[in-house]
C-alpha cells in the first residue's frame, strides 16, 4: 500500500504568536479512512488548512501522494477535496452552480461537470433542490452540498472537517454510508469529528493531536486495549486528562 | 497557459457576467439613470445656454467623459464588492483550495469587471443618443481607450478589495479618492480651459488621459497626444497588475 499523506515535523506558528502546531508528523495509507482527532483548538482544522493551501505552514514538509507541497501545491491541491467546517459557499447562488463553477476552478468543463454534478446531487439527495439558492437549504442540506462540492473533481484525498455537525441522527447515519461508499471505491478520508462514535465505526487508525503535537496515534482498537478503553471515547478521554 | 487555466478564467468570468446581469437593477440601471439625468441637466438644459467647448456643443463634449465616469465606476465597483463579498462569506475559499493559479483568479476577476464597465459604459453611450448625435471619430482609439479604463479601474478594485476588513472599508476609496479624481478629470469641461498651475497639477490625475483619449475615439478632441495617453495608460495597468498579482500570490488577506 502506497503513501497518500506524509506529515513530517509540521509546524504552524500564527502572526500573533500562536503556536497551532508544533512538529507534527504521520502518515496515512492509500484507500485508509484516518481519524483526526483533538479538543477545539487542537491545530486539526490548521492542519487541514496547510494542506488545502488556506493556512501557509512556518515549518516542516506535507506530500501528498508523493507530491511535495511546497514544490508543486497546485499539483497537491488537485488531488485534494476538502469539506469545511463552515459553510463557505455564496448564499445568493444556485445549488447546481455551485457545484459546477466549483468543478471549473479545477479546470473541468462545464459539459463535463454538469452530468458529474447532476451524479452527486442525485447521491445526495440535492438533485430536487439543484435550483434553489444555497440559503434556503437546511442546515443537513447545507452539509451535503459542501460533500458534493468537494467531490465534483472527483478528488483521491477527501479531508471532512466535522462533515456532521449540527446534523440529525438519520442523516449522520446516511452520510456514514456514503464516506464508507466513497472510501470503498478508492478515495483515502481523513475525517476530524467530535462524534468519537462516528471515528470508532469508521476508522481503522488514528491521530489524536493535543495542543499542536501529536499524544498518541495508531490503530484505534488497539489503542483501546493498551489502556483498556471500553470504547474511543474513553481512550480520548483519558489521552486529554494527562498532564 | 494550460486548457485548465482557461477553464478557471471562463468560469470566474461566467460567474460575474451572470451576478452582472442577475442583479442588473443593481449594476445597470443606476449609472444609466444617474447619467441620463446629466445629459438632461447639464447637458440639455445648461449645456445649451453655454457656447461650444473644443469646436463641439456642450452636450457632444460631455458623452464621452460620462460614459467613461460610469466605466470607470462600475469596473471598478463590480471587481471590489464582488471580491470582498466572496471574501466575507468565505467563499473565496472554493478558488483558494482549488490549483487555480493566482493569474488566472485575477484575470477572472478583472474580466469581470470590463465586462460590467463596458455594458454600463456602451448603454450610457446608447442613451446620449437622444440627447446628440451618435459618431465614433477613431474606433480603435474609442474601444482601447474604454477597455484600458475598465481593465485599470477593475486592477484598483481587486486592490481595494484585498485590503478591505470590513463593509465600510470597500466604500472609502471610491467616495474619497474615485468621485474626486473622477470629477476632476475632465468630464464637464476642457483641461486646456484650466489656468497653467491647475493644467499641470491635473496631468497627475491618470483619469485626465484616460477621457481625453476616450474623447479623441469619440469626437477627435484632444488636449494631450493620444499615443502618449495610450502609453501612459498601459503602463499604468501593468503596474496595478503587478501589484495584485504581487500580492495574491503572497496571500495577503487571504491565507493566513
Amino acid at each position: 500500500m502506497s503513501i497518500a499523506l506524509s506529515i513530517n515535523n509540521l509546524e504552524k506558528t500564527y502572526a500573533t504568536g500562536t503556536k497551532a502546531l508544533k512538529g507534527v508528523s504521520f502518515n496515512v495509507e492509500e484507500g485508509e479512512l484516518f481519524a483526526l482527532l483533538g479538543a477545539n483548538g487542537a491545530g486539526k482544522t490548521t492542519l487541514i488548512g496547510i494542506l488545502t493551501g488556506l493556512v501557509k505552514k512556518t515549518g516542516g514538509t506535507a506530500t501528498v501522494f508523493g507530491i511535495d507541497l511546497d514544490k508543486e501545491p497546485e499539483k497537491v491541491r488537485s488531488m485534494i477535496g476538502v469539506v469545511p467546517q463552515e459553510f463557505n459557499f455564496s448564499i445568493w447562488e444556485k445549488v447546481i452552480d455551485i457545484v459546477v463553477d466549483a468543478a471549473g476552478y479545477y479546470g473541468i468543463p462545464k459539459k463535463i461537470a454538469t452530468p458529474r454534478a447532476e451524479q452527486i446531487l442525485k447521491e445526495l439527495g440535492l438533485w430536487e433542490k439543484r435550483n434553489a439558492t444555497s440559503r434556503t437549504l437546511s442546515g443537513g442540506m447545507k452539509r451535503r452540498l459542501l460533500i458534493a462540492r468537494a467531490l465534483v473533481h472527483q478528488p483521491k484525498l477527501l479531508l471532512l472537517d466535522e462533515p456532521s455537525a449540527g446534523v440529525d441522527v438519520e442523516l449522520r447515519r446516511e452520510m456514514w454510508l456514503f464516506v464508507q461508499k466513497l472510501n470503498a471505491e478508492g478515495t483515502t478520508i481523513i475525517l476530524t469529528t467530535h462524534y468519537l462514535e462516528e471515528a470508532e465505526r469508521l476508522c481503522k487508525n488514528v491521530v489524536l493531536i493535543k495542543e499542536g503535537v501529536i499524544a498518541e496515534q495508531g490503530n484505534i482498537k488497539e489503542l483501546m486495549a493498551k489502556t483498556g478503553a471500553q470504547s474511543l471515547e474513553d481512550f480520548y478521554l483519558s489521552v486529554n486528562k494527562r498532564v | 497557459m494550460t486548457r485548465a487555466d482557461i477553464v478557471g478564467i471562463q468560469t470566474i468570468t461566467r460567474k460575474e457576467t451572470h451576478r452582472i446581469f442577475r442583479i442588473w437593477i443593481q449594476t445597470i440601471l443606476p449609472s444609466v439613470m444617474t447619467q441620463t439625468l446629466y445629459f438632461i441637466i447639464f447637458g440639455g438644459l445648461i449645456g445649451s445656454r453655454l457656447g461650444n467647448v473644443g469646436g463641439t456643443s456642450y452636450i457632444a463634449f460631455l458623452v464621452p467623459g460620462l460614459v467613461m465616469m460610469s466605466a470607470i465606476t462600475n469596473s471598478f465597483s463590480n471587481v471590489v464588492s464582488s471580491f470582498f463579498g466572496a471574501k466575507f462569506q468565505k467563499s473565496i475559499e472554493e478558488i483558494l483550495v482549488s490549483p487555480m493559479k493566482p493569474w488566472a483568479m485575477l484575470t477572472g476577476y478583472l474580466s469581470g469587471g470590463v465586462v460590467r464597465g463596458v455594458v454600463v459604459g456602451f448603454a450610457v453611450f446608447l442613451v446620449s443618443a437622444f440627447f446628440t448625435p451618435m459618431h465614433i471619430a477613431h474606433p480603435f482609439s474609442f474601444f482601447y481607450f474604454l477597455l484600458i479604463t475598465c481593465v485599470i479601474f477593475s486592477a484598483f478594485g481587486f486592490f481595494n478589495g484585498m485590503f478591505a476588513k470590513k463593509f465600510d472599508d470597500v466604500g472609502l476609496i471610491p467616495t474619497f479618492v474615485l468621485t474626486p479624481l473622477t470629477y476632476l478629470g475632465g468630464v464637464f469641461y476642457s483641461i486646456t480651459l484650466l489656468p497653467p498651475f491647475w493644467r499641470t497639477v491635473s496631468y497627475a490625475n491618470p483619469i485626465v488621459y484616460m477621457i481625453d483619449g476616450f474623447r479623441y475615439g469619440f469626437s477627435d478632441i484632444s488636449s494631450a497626444p493620444v499615443l502618449t495617453n495610450a502609453i501612459i495608460l498601459l503602463l499604468v495597468a501593468a503596474v496595478a497588475i503587478a501589484i495584485d498579482l504581487h500580492l495574491l500570490k503572497k496571500g495577503f488577506g487571504l491565507r493566513s
